[in-house]
């Protein structure tokens, strides 16, 4: 069973609720699809037994068959090509690697090379393997990175998805495949408007999906609401607990320290197998 | 004029709770929105749309099964793995046009994909620049920069001194879109581990693309250790903390209010700080 944990709005509690879970039932494999800031290896703390660089194939110009003809600068839709005069010029971080410049240069005059974007770290803590993702500082694309690490997705466990926040592509990568799509918010109007927009987005995706909210009582009803207007279950309350809030600020899941949670959350999963029928 | 971004890094940690009260205690600024797939600054501003814009991102692929001869070599060059059995697969398209370009029969259509809608509007505070990306469209960063370059000319038509952009979570493409052409970039952190963590990232993005960083540590006695860590490796990096932020539950009353919590409650801890981290950040803005 593949369950992605994904939230719209950000610092709602995504990776508390996957390592919890996790933990909670134990033998499960981990993938930290938020790239751009992994925080799963905080709570886990594995020891990395592995880091495989990503890389991405670009365009380089052989400048000796090179007549800038332009043909690749227009037909690059991403504007990682410029072409003037008697120069032409690559711009690495913009290019997705789609490999069209070779094919339409006349000249043949473009080979394509490996660049590093980022890496994937694998390694174990306990029971539970991790996999996550870490794009470099400076580079934009996330989703090259994110299918990296979901090539290490393993068949024979359960798999648990931690997604980035947001609701564009990252998002959409992480959550494609999966069984059932966890959606974590905060009972707050931000918590509201994020949410409606990743429900439309897990809906096209065609994956089921549940509610957990997050720090229940504080603000107002308006998720209460809206889950029961669409129909879709809320799985699990967190309440708003100022010692759960305190341990992870030390990086500690709460199922650490209050253990009653455990039975909490394997409820969560069998409740997800029943929906999946599993 | 200068700009400011606030960014963070990790999600969640207050952001546009500061940039919204920062827009309450402005005098002459615009805002601009540049979390274009789940953008919240509007739930506070509470903007009047005057002007919508039809975002178009990269094209999408279609294939005419009428003209299609299925000879797959479309799906054989397409990178993104997009095309299955003569159909494009529009999540993955990333519009790149290689099946276009090497379709013997030119059975493949390149069109234009609406993927969101820019907002030019006035809120109480002043002119705002916002945007909506489609759910589950690629966000490119496209529609972040033309959500800046709308800002940046609302505040010259205007005479403003100053463009206070509220950042998308994460250090990925739209958060390097909403960093061109700015002079500061304000890092919201709460004092947990991963918060650190995303700081230290966040604050290197900054370092990368010349952009000066601050930093505002928010929740600050969640766990007073870790803001004094956050205040130590500041200090010792040479940026300046220009707000500590306590937790407050009113912040999410005003949320709740749809106001600024600086205007919900303006006698609150969170908006005494809010307000003496604006007079903190007030002269690295030349204001």
């Amino acid at each position: 069973m593949k369950i992605a944990v994904a939230s719209g709005k950000g610092g709602t509690g995504k990776t508390s609720v996957a390592v919890n879970l996790a933990l909670s039932l134990g033998e499960v494999q981990v993938l930290d699809c938020d790239v751009e800031e992994p925080n799963a290896h905080i709570l886990l703390r594995p020891e990395v037994e592995e880091t495989i660089p990503v890389e991405l194939l670009v365009p380089r110009i052989i400048e000796d068959k090179c007549d800038c003809c332009g043909e690749c600068a227009r037909f690059c839709q991403y504007n990682a090509l410029f072409v003037v005069v008697e120069t032409a010029m690559v711009f690495p971080e913009l290019c997705h690697s789609c490999g069209g410049c070779s094919i339409v240069c006349p000249r043949d005059a473009i080979v394509e090379e490996p660049r590093q974007i980022g890496r994937v770290l694998k390694g174990s803590a306990g029971d539970i393997d991790l996999v996550y993702g870490e794009i470099n500082i400076g580079e934009p694309l996330a989703v090259p990175i994110i299918s990296a690490v979901k090539k290490h997705m393993r068949e024979d466990s359960t798999v648990i998805l931690d997604a980035p926040p947001g609701t564009s592509c990252p998002v959409v990568e992480t959550v494609h495949g999966s069984d059932f799509c966890l959606l974590v918010t905060e009972p707050t109007p931000f918590g509201l408007h994020d949410l409606q927009i990743t429900v439309d987005v897990v809906r096209e995706l065609r994956v089921p999906m549940g509610v957990v909210v997050n720090f229940a009582g504080i603000g107002d009803r308006g998720v209460y609401d809206f889950c029961g207007e669409h129909g879709i279950p809320i799985m699990m309350e967190i309440p708003f607990d100022r010692r759960i809030a305190e341990l992870y600020s030390r990086g500690t899941p709460f199922v650490a320290a209050m253990h009653e949670w455990k039975k909490r959350f394997r409820d969560l999963a069998e409740g997800i197998g029943g929906v999946v029928g599993v | 004029m200068k700009k400011m971004t606030i960014l963070s890094g990790k999600g969640g940690t207050g952001k546009t709770t500061v940039a919204a009260s920062f827009a309450a205690l402005s005098e002459n600024a615009v805002f601009a929105d540049c979390d274009v797939d789940a953008s919240n600054l509007h739930l506070l501003l509470r903007p009047e749309v005057r002007e919508t814009i039809e975002f178009k991102g990269l094209n999408l692929a279609v294939i005419d099964p009428d003209r299609c001869t299925r000879c797959g070599l479309c799906e054989e060059k397409c990178r993104f793995n997009a095309i299955h059995g003569f159909e494009v697969d529009s999540i993955h398209c990333e519009g790149c046009g290689v099946c276009v370009e090497v379709c013997p029969v030119g059975a493949v259509d390149f069109v234009d994909r609406i993927c969101g809608h820019a907002y030019i509007s006035e809120t109480r505070y002043g002119p705002m620049s916002h945007a909506r990306l489609k759910p589950g469209m690629e966000n490119s960063g496209k529609l972040v920069t033309l959500v800046r370059q709308n800002a940046r000319r609302l505040a010259e038509d205007g005479g403003r001194d100053l463009v206070l952009v509220d950042g998308p979570p994460g250090i990925g493409c739209p958060v390097i879109a909403s960093l061109a052409d700015i002079d500061k970039g304000l890092v919201v952190v709460e004092p947990t581990l991963s918060g650190i963590h995303d700081l230290e990232r966040a604050l290197g993005l900054l370092e990368h693309f010349k952009v000066e960083p601050l930093v505002c540590v928010n929740k600050r006695d969640l766990n007073e250790e870790n803001t004094g860590a956050i205040k130590r490796f500041c200090s010792k990096i040479k940026v300046d903390v220009v707000g500590l932020v306590p937790f407050d539950p009113t912040v999410t009353r005003a949320m709740v209010a749809g106001q600024p919590v600086v205007e919900y409650a303006s006698h609150s801890a969170a908006s005494t700080a809010m307000s003496e981290m604006w007079e903190g950040v007030k002269p690295h803005l030349g204001l």
